[in-house]
């Protein structure tokens, strides 16, 4: 399929972006280094140019991302000359909330939602931008591009604002916020494209490589560090492996792969018969869970 | 890539009740051109067997509806968007709910697509909500409907019932002509729980040879913001770099950035309808000012030229006050900027809209404080008559007439939707109240109160439900004013309007009777004449004035005694030569043989107009034509 169609999309994007960024007195974009991360900072780079965006670039720490996100994180910083932010709930990893010992659920629940929240809390942000797109996840396909949030950050999907034309109401009170998806009406495949065409960096862990990894009910997790606890009878072993979707490395699959280049990638994607969410383990935990999330808070 | 044929995005929306099978219908869709994952796939098989509605077979609605309460109760509550490729074509559909109470939901996919699809169950055929849904629909802007008959499986794949409600839906379409609505349209007879008609033609219905539903979206026009309304810019945002600190910064200032002392400013927004080049002198509006274009980024590129859709930052050449909202437009093409209208407005919030409230609107060109002076009508989304209202519950939908604290540059929603849509936002509650659609300007804009409690003209005109005009015939004797203005007159009481004709046998024989025919005597004639006339006008009047008036510097009189907009000049124009063979009194004659003096075109002069309102040519049209020419000019 020819990509020419992208340009409707960042079009599209780039008004988004650039409206948010009028109607804000304290905006920033919440960088979780992926993939779709990328894409928005590349919009966001293009929307202002040669100006730098007008924001602040903020990314959520759980300290459990895969050690190439992190460095990936920090080149990224510093060849745009952005000021990021890196935030971690202190509270939570002293408690020693992690994956393994509390359970995806509770884990995602204290170190990633209420840890936004302490964050966009501390900074007094009003305006959060997103990397998130309406054809991952059910309940996100009806949310809208700006979305608004009540001073307690809560999501109410029965009571969204409507959106016309090219009108966005971002009328709020004190405290309350809007979060703004400039990437709402890509899809995966849109973002790949877009990758390529641009020549983007991305995280080399989107590629093909021989891995060390642990394979458990069915799925495959990188052994990032030690601090992976084996069970009985499990053994890293070497896999050529790829991710679709980057989170936190215990709570992300790998699939097996033979995509070492974008090419390949997108030629994978376009005869692959998974959705990408797949990976995820925290959509899965209950019936409806990315919308409990969002209600709570969650991205 | 030919200019001008950029392939773009199809956004559609469907629209149906809440058991006409929408979901299922585009689900199965999605299903059949392999837009569903194996995964997602396999937990539709098991979701179907544990909260399907389909029995045995595969509940495809499952596939879009994605809220937890909408799965349990089987029904969609908010408007899904769900992302697909046909063939080379990426689509993405609005899936709105079809429940009267979310009328809203449809404005609001309906604001941004261009086409829909209507279902309608076979067995209950054209039911309330198919006419309120092609309404709304069209209303707002939707230039291509499929009505998809389902449920055929239940109806015995019968072609006389198809055709029954083929007809209805012809039926509907035609009763959109009085809003002057008239979108392209086509029905389809679909199974979408056994997928008839909607990727390949169905094997049951092989009486019916038109398009599938897959098909059909991959032929309509993929995108418009309207017919063609000129180059429209809405500046977004303001990008002044100052001195960049990066390095990637400070190549793009070696790059095309002339002046390198940080005053770099360029004007960001996406172009909403037109085409801009660099070197183009253009108008910033409201303001007037002039300027030149002479740099176009998009990205991080210079362009020569950009087009419809795309998002730029333009720089001028000129240091000028442009701010957020402001509307770039070019130099020679026309804007108009006001701040009354009338416009439509679809209720969204259960707090109803009461006239003289005031909410905040915002437009493409930013926001204002808004009142709403009148409500005109609310329409009956059944049988699209206009109701008397004097409120707007939600989900209603009328005409209404505004004032805005400030003047600001639109269209008429008609010509580009971009520029002529607007919200109206609870100054209380921060909700979007409604939305609203803008149908012209309202005259005099400059000098109306906020607040206007007396019997004025305005008033007087509002009661009449009419715009007080004085429509002034000018030309020679015989050249069909009289004919006209009796014509009109007619035709406008017809249409429930209050007029007055002043002709020469209604002044002449009691106001003027001390007048004669001198050049001094015409001139008076005519000045008392324009002083009665503002009075009509200003007790509320359309009035037909029919004077030889053949002083241009007499006309020009009366007008100065009207608002703009008030006074019409029309000029009935027929040749002299035909005047006098007409010579329906048989004045040219008597004239001829010296028995009238100053007679007007044999021994006294006309000055034709310079630039009359209108000019009709009866050599050419017959006054039936004239009288329409002049209806629609003048806007009555």
């Amino acid at each position: 399929m020819d990509d020419s169609y992208l340009d409707e999309l960042i079009d599209e994007s780039i008004m988004i972006i650039r409206e948010a960024a009028a109607e804000a007195r304290n905006p920033v974009l919440l960088y979780s280094i992926g993939k779709d991360s990328t894409a928005m900072l590349d919009l966001a780079m293009k929307a202002f140019y040669p100006m730098k965006p007008p924001f602040t670039v903020m990314h959520i720490d759980t300290g459990w991302k895969f050690k190439e996100m992190i460095r990936f994180r920090d080149e990224t910083a510093k060849r745009l000359g952005l000021e990021l932010i890196i935030y971690t709930n202190q509270e939570g990893a002293r408690a020693g909330v992690t994956p393994f010992t509390h359970g995806s659920a509770r884990y995602t629940d204290i170190m990633k939602t209420e840890a936004l929240i302490q964050a966009l809390n501390i900074h007094g942000f009003d305006v959060i931008f997103g990397g998130a797109r309406r054809d991952e996840e059910k309940s996100r396909a009806k949310e809208r591009i700006f979305s608004f949030r009540d001073n307690k950050h809560r999501w109410d999907p029965k009571n969204q604002r409507p959106e016309l034309w090219r009108l966005y109401n971002v009328q709020r009170k004190e405290g309350e916020s809007i979060r703004v998806f400039p990437l709402s009406n890509w899809t995966e495949l849109d973002v790949w494209r877009y990758i390529r065409r641009e020549h983007l960096p991305v995280v080399p862990l989107y590629f093909a490589k021989d891995r060390l990894v642990v394979q458990r009910n069915g799925q495959l997790f990188l052994y990032d560090d030690e601090r992976f606890p084996l069970e009985p009878g499990e053994k890293p072993t070497v896999k050529k492996i790829r991710f679709r979707t980057l989170g936190c490395y215990p709570l992300t699959a790998g699939i097996e792969s033979n995509a070492e280049t974008i090419d390949g990638l997108i030629r994978e994607m376009e005869e692959t018969c998974f959705s990408e969410r797949v990976g995820r383990l925290i959509d899965f935990d209950q019936s409806g869970s990315m919308e409990k999330k969002k209600q709570e808070g969650y991205f | 890539m030919i200019e001008g044929t950029k392939p773009s995005i199809l956004r559609f929306m469907t629209c149906g009740s809440v058991d006409d099978g929408k979901s299922t219908l585009i689900g199965h869709l999605l299903y059949l051109t392999g837009n569903v994952f194996e995964d997602q796939y396999q937990t539709l098989l098991s979701e179907s067997k544990r909260i399907g509605h389909a029995g045995d077979r595969v509940d495809y609605s499952l596939l879009m509806d994605g809220l937890i309460a909408e799965r349990e109760q089987g029904i969609t509550i908010d408007v899904a968007y769900k992302y697909f490729n046909l063939k080379d074509r990426k689509c993405i559909v609005a899936d709105t709910p079809g429940h009267t109470e979310y009328t809203r939901n449809m404005a609001t996919a309906a604001s941004n697509c261009t086409a829909a699809v209507i279902l309608i169950d076979a067995r209950l055929g054209v039911v309330e909500q198919t006419r309120r849904h092609t309404l709304i629909c069209s209303l707002c802007g939707i230039q291509h409907i499929l009505f998809a008959v389902n449920k055929m499986d239940l109806a015995d794949w019968s072609i006389s019932r198809f055709m029954e409600i083929q007809s209805l839906c012809k039926q509907i379409i035609d009763d959109l002509k009085p809003f002057d609505l008239r979108p392209e349209w086509q029905a389809v007879p679909v199974s979408a729980l056994w997928g008839d008609n909607i990727v390949s033609s169905s094997e049951n219905m092989r009486w019916y040879t038109g398009v599938t539903i897959a098909q059909w979206l991959t032929t309509i026009p993929a995108y418009s913001a309207g017919a063609d309304s000129g180059f429209r810019f809405s500046v977004q945002y303001i990008i002044k770099p100052g001195i960049g600190k990066e390095r990637w910064q400070k190549e793009a200032l070696d790059e095309f950035i002339p002046e390198k002392n940080g005053n770099y400013r360029s004007y960001a927004g996406r172009i909403l309808s037109g085409k801009i080049k660099k070197g183009d002198t253009v108008l910033i509006l409201p303001s007037k000012q002039e300027s030149k274009v002479v740099n176009i980024l998009k990205e991080k590129k210079q362009l020569e030229s950009a087009d419809e859709g795309m998002s730029v930052s333009l720089v001028l050449s000129d240091k000028i006050d442009v701010s957020r909202g402001t509307s770039i437009i070019r130099q020679g093409d026309f804007q108009e900027c006001s701040d009354q209208f009338k416009a439509w407005i679809v209720w969204m919030q259960k707090e109803p809209l009461i006239a003289g409230r005031m909410y905040l609107f915002q437009s493409i060109y930013g926001i204002a404080l808004a009142e709403i002076t009148r409500i005109r009508n609310r329409i009956d989304l059944f049988t699209f008559l206009h109701l008397e209202a004097e409120r707007f519950e939600v989900n209603d939908i009328g005409e209404v007439e505004m004032a805005l604290n400030r003047v600001v540059p639109f269209d008429p929603y008609r010509k580009n939707k971009y520029s002529g849509g607007f919200l109206l936002i609870d100054r209380k509650t921060n909700a979007t109240a409604g939305c609203g659609m803008v149908i012209h300007a309202l005259r005099r804009a400059e000098n109306v109160h906020w607040q206007h409690f007396s019997v004025d003209k305005k008033a007087r005109a509002q009661l009449k439900n009419q715009k007080p005009v004085l429509l002034w015939f000018t030309g020679l004797s015989g050249s069909g004013k009289s004919t006209i203005a009796d014509l009109l007159e007619k035709k406008l009481y017809s249409m429930g309007k209050h007029t007055m004709v002043l002709d020469g046998d209604n002044v002449r024989h009691g106001l003027c009777k001390d007048l004669g025919f001198t050049e001094q005597d015409r001139t008076e004639n005519i000045r008392r004449v324009g002083e009665v006339a503002k009075l009509m006008v200003d007790a509320g009047l359309i009035v037909l004035a029919c004077f030889i008036s053949p002083y241009k510097a007499d006309r020009e009189m009366v007008r100065s005694l009207f608002d703009p907009g008030e006074f019409v000049e029309v000029y009935v124009r027929a040749p002299l030569k035909v005047c006098e063979q007409r010579d329906p009194k048989g004045l040219y004659k008597k004239a001829r043989k010296g028995e009238i003096p100053n007679f007007t075109g044999i021994n006294a002069p006309y000055e034709e107009p310079d630039k009359p309102e209108i000019v009709v040519d009866t050599l050419e049209l017959t006054p039936e034509k004239c009288v329409n020419e002049i209806l629609v000019k003048s806007g009555l």
